[in-house]
C-alpha cells in the first residue's frame, strides 16, 4: 500500500513538473468553457425568446429546465473532450519510464508490478479530476444564478470519473506497450474512439451482434449519468472495464520482463 | 555472497550468455570485463531480477532469484548502465521516492537520504532539477539511489561511462569505500579501471567466461613478453639494423610518424630498454621517446582467444 502512494504521488507530482500537464489543463479548460458559454448563450436567448414571445401572444412564459437544456448536453461535451484530452495524460504514464530506462529502477525495486500499475492508474484518475474541477466552477455560475437540481449534477460527475478510468485503464495498457510517448497517446486516442463510435455500428449489425456493439460502447453507458441516474450495471461495466485495462497492462509488463 | 550457475540468456533466438557460473564473496569487489555486448549487462540484470534468465539458477545473499525475487531486491543496489534518473524531478524528491519504494520506513527516510547525500557529495544539488544536472553529477544521483537502504550486494554497470577523468577518479574511490561493508559487482570494459578497484575479474567475451582471476595474475600471464613503444628521428634502415641486432628481439615493427619521425613497436623477450638508448645514441639516432606497452584489455583478449584456439 506505501509503495502504490509512493507511486502515486511521485506520478502525479511529476504531472505538474511537465510543462505538458499544464498545456493540458489549458486546453480542457478553455473547450469545456467555449461550450460552456456556447450552451448558456443558447439557453439565455431561448428563454429570452420565449418571454417575448409570452408578452406578444399574452400568455404564461414556459419554465426552461437548465438540466435537461444545458447541463445534460454539457456534459456529453466533457465526455467527448475528455476522450481527445485523456490519452495526452496516459501517453507517459509508462512510455516515458521505457524511454529514460526508469522502469529498470522499478522492476528491480522490491515492488510489484500491482503497486507499480495502480500508483499509475490512480494518478490518472486524479489528474482527471483536477481537469474537471474548472467546469465544476462553471456549473456552480448556474447554481448561484438560478436553480438547478443538484443531484444530476453530482451523478453527471460520477459518470465522467467512471468513464474516465475507464479510458485512462485503456491508455495506460497502450502506455505500456510502447516507449514511443506519441504512438501511446495516438493508440489511446484510437482505441477510445473506435469504443465509443462502435455503438453506431449497432445499426447495423445483424441482430445478434447489435447488442453486443450496444453493450461494449463506452458512451451507452454514459447516457444514464448524464440524465441523473445512477445505474448499477452502468457502474460495473465502467469498473469491470477498468479492471480489465489495469490487468492487460500488468501481463504487458509482465511479459515485457520475460521477453527482455 | 553471490553464486553464479551456469545462467544462460537468449534474446528471442539470439544467445545473449551461455553458462556463465562463478562465486563472489561477501565484502569483495568483482569486475566483469568484457567488450560491449559481451553479456555484462545481461547478467547484472538477471542478478537483480530484472528480467529472469532463459535457463541456470543464482542466488544472491542466500535468495533464489526466481523464488525469493523480492528479499533479492530488498538487499540489492543496482545502477544501470544509463543511471534511472526521473529528469522533472528535484533530487532530494527522486531520493525519497527511491526510499519509498524500497521500502524503507518513514521515520528512517530522512536520515537514509541525507547520509546517501553525503556518501555521494552531492549535498549543494540537493534542490536542483536532475535533468539540469551535469552527467557527472547524475550519475553520482544515480549512485545515491543506488546505495539507498545500505544494500548488502550493489551492482554497478560501467559507473565511470562518460565521465571526465576527474570524475572518474571520484567514483572510483566511492566504489573503492564500500569495500567490506557491501558485495560489489562492476562491470567495465576498462582495464585499469579493474586493477584499480577489484580484487578479482571475471572476463566475459560472446556470452562466455573466458577467464576468473585477479588482475595481478591476468596482468602477469600476459608479461611473457615486454613491448616498448618509440619515437625516433633517424633513417628507416638504421632504425631498422640498430634494432636487429639484438638477439632477444622477437617482432619489430617501424612506420612513419606524422611528423616525420619513426614509431617502433619492438617486441622482446627480456627488458632491453637501457640497450636501446644506448645503441641508438650510439648510431646517432635521436631518440624521442620511449614506453613501455600497457597491457590493455584487447590484448588479453587476443591472448585468451589465441590461447584457448591453440588447446
Amino acid at each position: 500500500m506505501r509503495e502504490t502512494y509512493a507511486i502515486f504521488e511521485k506520478e502525479f507530482k511529476s504531472f505538474f513538473y511537465s510543462p505538458m500537464a499544464y498545456i493540458v489543463i489549458a486546453v480542457f479548460t478553455a473547450l469545456t468553457g467555449v461550450f460552456f458559454y456556447l450552451y448558456l448563450s443558447n439557453f439565455v436567448e431561448a428563454a429570452f425568446m420565449d418571454q417575448i414571445r409570452a408578452q406578444q401572444y399574452r400568455q404564461m412564459p414556459q419554465r426552461f429546465n437548465v438540466n435537461i437544456m444545458l447541463i445534460r448536453p454539457y456534459f456529453w461535451n466533457i465526455a467527448l473532450i475528455s476522450l481527445f484530452t485523456l490519452p495526452t495524460i496516459t501517453m507517459r504514464l509508462f512510455s516515458e519510464e521505457k524511454k529514460q530506462g526508469t522502469v529498470e529502477l522499478l522492476y528491480t525495486s522490491p515492488i510489484t508490478g500491482v503497486q507499480i500499475i495502480m500508483g499509475k492508474f490512480l494518478a490518472g484518475i486524479a489528474f482527471y479530476i483536477v481537469l474537471l474541477i474548472p467546469t465544476m466552477l462553471f456549473q456552480a455560475l448556474l447554481f448561484s444564478y438560478g436553480d438547478p437540481e443538484f443531484l444530476p449534477v453530482l451523478s453527471g460527475y460520477i459518470g465522467l470519473i467512471l468513464m474516465g478510468s475507464a479510458f485512462i485503464s485503456m491508455g495506460l495498457f497502450i502506455s505500456t506497450t510502447t516507449e514511443n510517448q506519441i504512438i501511446a497517446a495516438l493508440g489511446g486516442f484510437a482505441l477510445s474512439l473506435i469504443l465509443w463510435v462502435i455503438g453506431w455500428g449497432a445499426n447495423y449489425a445483424g441482430p445478434t451482434l447489435s447488442p453486443v456493439f450496444d453493450y461494449i460502447s463506452i458512451i451507452n453507458h454514459f447516457e444514464d449519468f448524464a440524465q441523473g441516474v445512477i445505474d448499477s450495471s452502468h457502474v460495473a461495466y465502467y469498473i469491470l472495464f477498468s479492471f480489465f485495462g489495469v490487468y492487460l497492462s500488468l501481463k504487458s509488463i509482465e511479459s515485457v520482463k520475460w521477453r527482455t | 555472497m553471490i553464486e553464479v550457475n551456469e545462467l544462460t540468456h537468449y534474446y528471442g533466438l539470439k544467445q545473449a550468455i551461455s553458462n556463465v557460473s562463478f562465486k563472489v564473496k561477501k565484502g569483495e569487489i568483482l569486475g566483469l570485463l568484457g567488450p560491449n555486448a559481451a553479456g555484462k549487462t545481461t547478467t547484472m540484470r538477471i542478478l537483480t531480477c530484472y528480467m529472469p534468465p532463459t535457463g541456470g539458477t543464482a542466488t544472491v545473499g542466500g535468495y533464489d532469484i526466481f523464488e525469493k525475487s523480492m528479499d533479492v531486491r530488498k538487499i540489492t543496489g543496482y545502477l544501470p548502465e544509463n543511471p534511472p534518473l526521473y529528469n522533472d524531478l528535484v533530487v532530494q524528491d527522486y531520493l525519497e521516492f527511491v526510499a519509498k519504494i524500497k521500502g524503507i520506513e518513514k521515520s528512517r527516510i530522512k536520515e537514509e537520504v541525507d547520509s546517501v547525500v553525503e556518501k555521494t557529495s552531492i549535498g549543494d544539488v540537493k534542490q536542483r532539477v536532475i535533468g539540469k544536472l551535469s552527467k557527472g553529477y547524475k550519475q553520482r544521483v544515480g549512485l545515491a539511489q543506488c546505495l539507498l537502504n545500505n544494500p548488502q550486494v550493489v551492482i554497478f554497470d560501467e559507473p565511470t561511462v562518460g565521465l571526465d577523468p576527474k570524475q572518474i577518479i571520484e567514483i572510483r574511490e566511492l566504489i573503492k569505500k564500500l569495500k567490506g561493508d557491501h558485495t560489489v559487482i562492476l562491470s567495465s570494459h576498462i582495464l585499469p579501471e579493474v586493477e584499480q578497484t577489484c580484487e578479482r575479474v571475471v572476463i566475459i567475451s560472446d556470452g562466455k567466461v573466458v577467464a576468473e582471476d585477479t588482475p595481478e595474475n591476468l596482468t602477469a600471464r600476459m608479461r611473457g613478453s615486454e613491448r616498448v613503444l618509440l619515437e625516433v628521428d633517424g633513417e628507416e634502415k638504421i632504425v631498422k639494423d640498430t634494432f636487429t641486432s639484438f638477439k632477444d628481439i622477437i617482432s619489430l615493427q617501424v612506420n612513419k610518424s606524422g611528423a616525420g619521425h619513426l614509431k617502433v613497436v619492438v617486441e622482446s623477450k627480456s627488458d632491453l630498454r637501457k640497450e636501446y638508448a644506448k645503441a641508438l645514441v650510439k648510431k646517432n639516432i635521436g631518440l624521442l621517446e620511449m614506453q613501455v606497452d600497457k597491457v590493455t584489455l584487447e590484448d588479453i583478449f587476443l591472448h585468451l582467444t589465441t590461447k584457448e584456439e591453440e588447446v
